[in-house]
């Protein structure tokens, strides 16, 4: 008898799992105007032309666990000298999943000092966000952070 | 229009590395979210933002839908001679805006 009752409460749990599961993938795919990957990559095709990205040298600051996407606060620095021969041109920061992929681009020069900019963005849903820096050398370097987004920006309703 | 929030160091060594900070009040309406209605809201938002100093262009950022309303940048310049950074954004529906802050350099 209390086998049968352990074995029920399995089996309950396991189908109340599954339906979590099944209930859970058309949250994701119901959701309206994404970016695809293949948009963040056309995106920074844009940017960066057939140049190649290397990963290093970028540094992205983004809370891991971002519990309100209409602002969250983003901090982007290259270890670069800044010098004249050797400085950062531009960053270019891009989403995964916004509607739209880009999240922003900045440039600077030499005259900077310190190859730092912050300010504060809106993410749409949990997702990858990637800056890519470019160097006065031509080279683009890039560095990606994952964030976890509990409340989402963008694309709720005003009432 | 007190839209504007400038923060640059009033005084700086010759050579010194300092920190701008700008906020510019502004809604950065996405123009992805609907009304109840279903229509959509139009996009308004900030597209450009530019630092001069001294007449020369040193930080320019081109913004999209994913800046936070109220965009807030903060960047760093090199103090070379004293003299006045001035900002411009630029958005949609004609919205301009210009503040401007003055550094006395050592």
């Amino acid at each position: 008898m209390r086998k049968d009752d352990q074995s029920s409460r399995r089996r309950f749990l396991s189908l109340a799992g599954g339906a979590a599961v099944i209930g859970a993938v058309p949250v994701v795919t119901l959701r309206p105007a994404e970016a695809t990957p293949a948009m963040l990559a056309a995106a920074i095709r844009n940017v960066v032309g057939t140049a190649v990205v290397k990963t290093g040298k970028v540094k992205l600051d983004i809370p891991p666990l971002v519990e309100n996407g209409n602002t969250v606060p983003m901090t982007v620095s290259v270890a670069s000298p800044m010098t004249a021969d050797d400085h950062v041109k531009s960053i270019h920061v891009f989403n995964e999943k916004n509607p739209q992929p880009n999240i922003g681009n900045f440039y600077l020069g030499p005259h900077a000092g310190r190859a730092q900019i912050s300010t504060r963005i809106r993410l749409a849903d949990s997702q990858k966000i990637t800056a890519i820096a470019r160097l006065s050398d031509g080279s683009y370097w890039s560095a990606s952070v994952d964030a976890v987004v509990t409340l989402a920006a963008c694309t709720e309703e005003v009432i | 229009m007190t839209s504007a929030l400038i923060n640059v160091p009033a005084k700086a060594k010759r050579g010194d590395i300092i920190e701008i900070k700008t906020l510019m009040s502004h809604i950065m309406e996405t123009g992805y979210r609907h009304l109840a209605t279903g229509e959509v809201v139009p996009r308004d938002i900030i597209t450009s933002f530019t630092c001069r100093y001294n007449g020369s262009e040193i930080f320019r950022a081109d913004l999209f839908p994913a800046i936070a309303a109220n965009p807030f940048i903060t960047f760093f310049t090199v103090a070379t001679e004293s003299g006045k950074f001035d900002f411009e954004w630029i958005g949609d529906k004609g919205f301009s805006e210009t503040a401007s802050a003055s550094i006395v350099v050592e």
